[in-house]
């Protein structure tokens, strides 16, 4: 019965259905009970739709940019879909979700679909389903599937294990050339995309970004440097290309489905892991605020908790064993 | 299930004065709920595109032009073509108290007026979801 109707969602999303796509992606941002086994039904590591990350600190340009490549993916007659997050509020849990605003051109094209979506508390640049929906506009054969992060600091570079291409937009002005030495958001491009190409400061940011890549002893591991203006659209011919030569690289075809399945498999290790010790310690003290009573009365501490779930496992290991 | 309401503020037509959507957008945002803002000049079909693809609880318009009996109208029954009719409507801006009878019928829950609380907005969203 529950499988039927999984399947019923999976098929709606398969055939486009736009609002039983746009339902399907509500299911799975809410945690519906329905969303694994339809996410199950639509699991394809191997399909060839391309997905596209867009990642850069707030105001670089990246809904301007991901405009700009849903016009050049229209033009080649793809059907794009796009997921742009925005951050929810930390203190209402509410979020505005702003990035439609710079999309407008495309808004009454049914052939591109764009879901906004809030954080709502993840850390590292996306929502914690941002990942699911994009398997789900993938399977409804948008092809590509373009994600556009928040605004970025320095460490959120959790859309490069998402995404099978990432975009590191920059632009002049954030801060002189050890900022471009700096581990972390640098590392994870694998296109560096020197935005706002009009701006003063162009020709230091690039040589700086140029000088920091020139430390990667392979020269094949190096990102390609493309400047552009997503306002004007120039570069972007370019920058497609460019994408286009990523995607098609030797070794592509097997290292990606890979990438694919990693991602999804470890992000559900830490999020049944999260909910196995959450029960754990409900089992034992009835709640969280309980358990966090006992530790302020003196009963425990947190480390301690924190043994009896190592101790938990252990015994399912051994029980197994037995077994 | 974590479920947050979503809702789509637009302002279909021509005129550019989006304070009054923009701060409606900020109330509610502070309230807890999620809001796509769409931006000034959109055409019903857009909004209603929108609204669907991201599967929102209430679309909310605001118009100052005047033209809000041609493209109120428009945007519900566009909606209603996409699928999407029971998505709750309201608006707000400069209309007329003898327009908002026929507003109504044609499918909006509510029109606010200049002047109402930002407040009143959001009991009205908090009503309305407790009978969905």
């Amino acid at each position: 019965m529950l499988s039927s109707k999984a399947d019923d969602f999976a098929h709606k999303v398969r055939s486009c259905d736009q609002r039983g796509l746009a339902r399907v992606l509500s299911m799975v941002e809410n945690g519906h009970p329905l969303a694994p086994s339809i996410l199950h039904s639509l699991y394809n590591p191997e399909r060839s739709g391309l997905t596209i990350g867009i990642t850069g600190p707030p105001g670089a340009g990246k809904s301007t940019l991901t405009n700009r490549l849903i016009m050049h993916y229209r033009r080649h007659g793809s059907k794009v879909g796009v997921i742009a997050v925005d951050p929810s509020s930390p203190f209402s849990g509410g979020a505005l979700l702003g990035d439609r605003v710079r999309m407008q051109d495309h808004a009454s094209d049914p052939e591109v679909f764009i879901r906004s979506m809030a954080n709502r508390g993840h850390l590292g640049g996306l929502s914690g389903t941002t990942r699911d929906a994009l398997e789900v506009l993938a399977a409804a054969s948008f092809d590509p599937v373009l994600v556009e992060t928040m605004g970025v600091g320095q460490a959120e570079v959790e859309i490069a294990s998402l995404a099978d291409i990432t975009l590191l937009l920059l632009v002049p002005g954030l801060g002189d050339e050890v900022q471009t030495m700096k581990a972390g958001i640098m590392e994870i491009g694998d296109i560096i995309v020197l935005n706002k190409a009009d701006r003063a400061g162009m020709e230091q940011l690039e040589m700086s970004v140029n000088a920091s890549l020139e430390l990667i002893p392979d020269q094949d591991d190096r990102p390609q440097v493309i400047r552009c203006s997503a306002q004007t659209g120039e570069g972007v011919e370019k920058l497609t290309d460019a994408i286009v030569s990523c995607a098609s690289s030797g070794t592509w075809g097997k290292a990606i489905a890979q990438k694919r399945t990693t991602l999804i498999l470890n992000g559900i290790i830490r999020e049944k892991g999260r909910e196995l010790a959450r029960k754990l310690i409900l089992d034992r003290y009835g709640s969280v605020e309980e358990a966090i009573e006992s530790i302020l009365e003196g009963k425990t501490t947190p480390y301690r908790i924190g043994e009896m779930l190592s101790g938990f496992l252990k015994n399912k290991r051994e029980n197994k064993n037995e077994c | 299930m974590d479920r947050k309401i979503r809702i789509l503020i637009g302002k279909p037509g021509l005129d550019g004065h989006d304070r009054g959507a923009k701060y409606i957008a900020r109330a509610l945002r502070d309230a807890g709920m999620e809001v796509i803002y769409t931006g000034i000049r959109q055409t019903p079909e857009a909004i209603a595109n929108a609204a669907v693809q991201e599967d929102v609880d209430f679309v909310g318009l605001s118009l100052l032009s005047g033209a809000h009996n041609h493209l109120f109208p428009e945007v519900a029954r566009l909606l209603k073509e996409k699928g999407g009719s029971d998505i709750v409507l309201f608006g707000g801006g400069v209309i007329p108290e003898e327009d908002i009878p026929g507003l109504k019928e044609a499918g909006f829950k509510a029109i606010f007026t200049p002047g109402t609380p930002a407040t009143e907005v959001v009991d009205f969203i908090e009503q309305e979801i407790q009978t969905r």
